[in-house]
């Protein structure tokens, strides 16, 4: 076993709750937590990640959002693991909002770039093994034996000489009393008994008898609901509006201006909504009613033309290395903006009083909320409570406060708590988009074959520039580039440059970010090149792959397992693709066919490594997830733009794929020792390509558009 | 007034009896477990069971099942023992979740009248039932496990 030494043992809390249990808390250095309550009431600590009952019972607070990547399972599990809790006596709740809980890899609370298992893998173990360790302290001290002589398994200690063994509940009270250990050990990955097993969902119960709580189905003594009507055209407002009809619904309670737009508050939804269809508004249509999606591509287009583009990646000499090239080859790729369209559309909770400020909400971005509401509210830190509920998706669209400010702007208009629910129109028209980008690429390959040189300037827009203005100052941003700038494949000469332009269409991180499109454009492009040159596609990227042995490993599981040596049945074809992102690599071959003028695809066949395994059941769902949501994108997905509105506005207009266009779906595993990476976004990169790829190889004409149109 | 037959029990709600099934069974009954998703029956999160029909409650007006045998997700059964709720819970289907009433309703309905459906019927009762999180393959999966379950209690 590992001793890991707790560097960060003055940030940690233990103390007795009042309902004789014991409380582990383990705050980052940077937050200087305050002390822990004694008075915290039984089975609520704020200050906490794990509370033991006396009942045996084990609360953990997981400090995540569940958006469905089953990361209240996950974090449980690494508790319970260094606990040797049972299984069967976990429980999860949401933790609330404070610093105790601020991701280490994100520096707040907040769910996002598959960082939960990655930034919480040390920290909650230490937790759990810090409490199992106190544990046996308070049972060696019951029975006046050697600590070192005792064993844990499965929620209680175990002295084999005498064979005594107490529950952790019988001892909780006491062992909240023991000295707090100034290290701990943690276990080997050959000692788990949970980790690395498809431990079953905590939440799976809850999500089958509809009795799980996402946002919407908040209730609360006096809540009303209400709903906003926005300006269609992006940026526009308000110029003037006649609420007399509305107010004349019935059910109807208040209609008032707010900064998104007119919000009709009323005692229940459908009131709201039939009040808001009563009103009559003029717009204020803003600066951008000329813009359309055209003039969007030729803006980006124009930057690279101008050469406003600024390298981000440069090995060896591209223009030389173009030169000497015997063919070369270019390319223009285009990707469209993309909605997120959570299940759930945009709602959220806010019961705003003169004495405090509760926010309920299905967000990724608790440290956020809760500062969005304290802006607007004047109230300090402690007095702004957020309870975070199950998400009805995520994908990034919640980590946005646009629907948080809704609601604590009508709660504080109404004096009382008001849920605030989009529409699924406000939900499409009114997102923050996956960017729409432009690239052009070029191509060298040598005379015997081999691709030599690498050239892919992007243009589009900045995520970062809107939303951490800071980060984005000197024109870059790695969100835009990941997934290029980081190309495997060794060429002798690589040039990765980006030019940023902003239309005003607002963008947003979009479940995997920069590598969902980019890894489409530079695994297809490279397919395009190994056409040229007459190899095939899988032998020419392990050709290139000798420094990245992870990549290599998945390409070559992948196409194992769909028999990619094999000839594809008859009419169909196959594409593979690899893509690492968020310290995952993850390689796909799609089987696809055309009938019809319409691209279907048979089979995906997925090879992961996310290094060491949590819940390999989960690492699966989340590849299935991964590849339906990129085939939506690839297949279907366009937001397009004309008159400076968003074009679509329900799944009519913004179609999902749905269960007759699933593919059969297929995840090998990398078993591994390697520091876990992130598994919710990591399957997406690679499917358009793969499903692309195939296109390419059925028709000969190579994708350079998504979504992909024969 | 409008009477309403709903999970086996009699309600009466004093909503317009244009409002929506659906907004009357959330905002009305607080049954939260139907959903709403699109308003526009494109997405099926909000199917109920009207006499053992699949129907989008998003666009079915209140008063037009006033004599009807509602049913939701609530009323499948009392304590998930629906054999698609455990096929549902045995192949660990949902990841979100928001989507999974309907999507176990609209199976619910297909394996009534359909007690072995084949994957072309599975297709065809489910396509309108739109899943972002892609649980596609475990809900084609559970539905079989569930059919599976019922030629087994045929043949006990």
């Amino acid at each position: 076993m590992e001793k890991i030494k707790l560097t960060r043992r003055d940030f940690l809390k233990v103390s007795a709750a009042s309902s004789g249990g014991m409380l582990v808390s383990f705050a980052l250095p940077a937050s200087a937590a305050p002390e822990t309550k004694t008075d915290t009431p039984a089975g609520f600590s704020p200050n906490a990640w794990l509370h033991i009952s006396s009942d045996d019972v084990i609360t953990i607070q997981v400090a995540s959002a569940e958006m469905g990547q089953g990361i209240m399972t996950g974090i449980s599990m690494l508790i319970a693991e260094e606990l040797d809790a049972d299984w069967n006596t976990i429980r999860a709740e949401f933790a609330p909002a404070s610093k105790d809980y601020y991701n280490p890899l994100m520096r707040r609370q907040a769910t996002g770039g598959s960082t939960a298992i990655r930034g919480f893998w040390e920290v909650v173990r230490e937790a759990g093994a810090v409490a199992r360790e106190m544990l046996v302290e308070a049972a060696a001290q019951e029975w006046n034996v050697l600590a070192n002589i005792c064993h844990t398994e499965k929620g209680a200690v175990f002295h084999d000489a005498s064979q005594r063994s107490l529950r952790y509940g019988d001892i909780a009270e006491l062992a909240a009393s023991q000295p707090v250990p100034t290290s701990v050990f943690l276990k080997e990955p050959e000692e788990f008994v949970i980790l690395g097993k498809p431990m079953p969902r905590l939440d799976t119960p809850l999500k089958v008898d509809g009795s799980a709580m996402f946002g919407i189905d908040v209730q609360l003594p006096g809540l009303l609901s209400a709903t906003v009507a926005r300006c269609p055209v992006i940026g526009g407002q308000v110029r003037s509006y006649d609420a007399s009809k509305a107010e004349s619904v019935k059910g109807v309670i208040k209609v008032v201006q707010i900064s998104a737009g007119i919000a009709v508050i009323a005692d229940h939804f459908w009131a709201a909504n039939d009040g808001r269809q009563a009103l009559v508004i003029e717009w204020d249509n803003g600066p951008n009613t000329e813009l359309d999606s055209k003039a969007i591509y030729r803006s980006f287009a124009s930057a690279l033309d101008k050469g406003s583009d600024i390298a981000v990646r440069q090995d060896g000499d591209i223009k030389a290395g173009l030169k000497a090239a015997s063919k070369t080859l270019q390319a223009v790729y285009t990707v469209p903006y993309q909605a997120h369209v959570c299940m759930e559309p945009m709602n959220a909770t806010a019961d705003v009083r003169t004495d405090g400020c509760d926010i309920y909400a299905g967000t990724q971005a608790q440290t956020a909320t809760q500062q969005t509401a304290m802006k607007l509210t004047g109230l300090p830190e402690e007095k702004v409570k957020v309870h975070t509920v199950y998400l009805g998706g995520g994908f990034g669209r919640r980590g946005e406060q646009d629907f948080i400010i809704d609601a604590v702007e009508c709660s504080i208009a109404a004096g009382k708590p008001v849920k605030v629910i989009w529409t699924r129109e406000d939900d499409v028209m009114h997102d923050q988009y996956r960017p729409a980008t432009y690239n052009q690429l070029q191509g060298g390959i040598d005379g015997e074959g081999n691709i030599t040189a690498w050239e892919h300037r992007i243009a589009g827009p900045s995520i970062l520039a809107r939303r951490f203005p800071q980060a984005a100052k000197k024109g870059l941003d790695g969100t835009s580039t990941e997934g290029a700038s980081n190309i495997p494949y060794s060429f002798d000469h690589t040039l990765v440059s980006y030019a940023m332009v902003n239309p005003a269409v607002p963008v947003g991180f979009w479940r995997s970010v920069g590598s969902s499109q980019n890894a489409y454009i530079t695994e297809c492009f490279f397919d395009e090149l190994a056409a040229q040159a007459g190899r095939d596609p899988l032998a020419s990227r392990l050709q290139m792959l000798a420094e990245h042995p992870r990549h290599a490993a998945v390409l070559q599981l992948a196409a194992d397992k769909a028999g990619w040596n094999r000839t594809a049945p008859a009419g169909r074809a196959r594409g593979i693709a690899v893509a690492e992102a968020f310290g995952t690599w993850a390689a796909q071959v799609a089987e696809v066919s055309i009938k019809q003028g319409r691209v279907h695809v048979h089979r995906i066949t997925c090879a992961v490594d996310c290094g060491m395994i949590v819940n390999p059941d989960t690492i699966r769902a989340q590849m299935e997830g991964a590849i339906v949501y990129g085939l939506t994108a690839c297949l279907k997905g366009e937001i397009t733009i004309a008159g400076g509105q968003v074009e679509q506005d329900n799944f009519d207009s913004y179609p999902l794929l749905s269960i007759d266009e699933c593919p059969e779906i297929d995840v090998h595993i990398v078993e591994s020792t390697q520091p876990p990476g992130g598994i919710g976004e990591p399957g997406v990169p690679p499917v358009a390509p793969a499903v692309a790829n195939a296109v390419f190889a059925l028709t000969g004409k190579p994708v350079r558009s998504l979504p992909i149109r024969l | 007034m409008v009477k309403l037959q709903i999970n086996g029990s009699k309600r009466e709600l004093d909503m317009d009896p244009d409002t929506p099934l659906l907004w009357a069974v959330r905002d009305g009954l607080q049954l939260t477990g139907t959903k709403y998703g699109c308003g526009i029956a494109q997405c099926g999160a909000c199917i109920v069971l009207v006499d053992g029909q699949p129907v989008r409650s998003c666009i079915t007006p209140l008063a037009s099942v006033a004599d009807k045998q509602v049913t939701t997700i609530e009323g499948l059964s009392a304590d998930r023992s629906h054999p698609l709720q455990q096929a549902w819970i045995d192949n660990e289907v949902p990841q979100c979740g928001y989507c999974q009433s309907g999507q176990i309703l609209a199976a619910a309905a297909l394996l009534t009248s359909k007690p072995q459906p084949s994957d072309a019927d599975i297709d065809d009762a489910m396509r309108g039932v739109l899943c972002r999180c892609g649980t596609y393959p475990r809900i084609r999966k559970a539905i079989k496990k569930a059919a599976a379950q019922n030629t087994k209690k045929q043949e006990s």
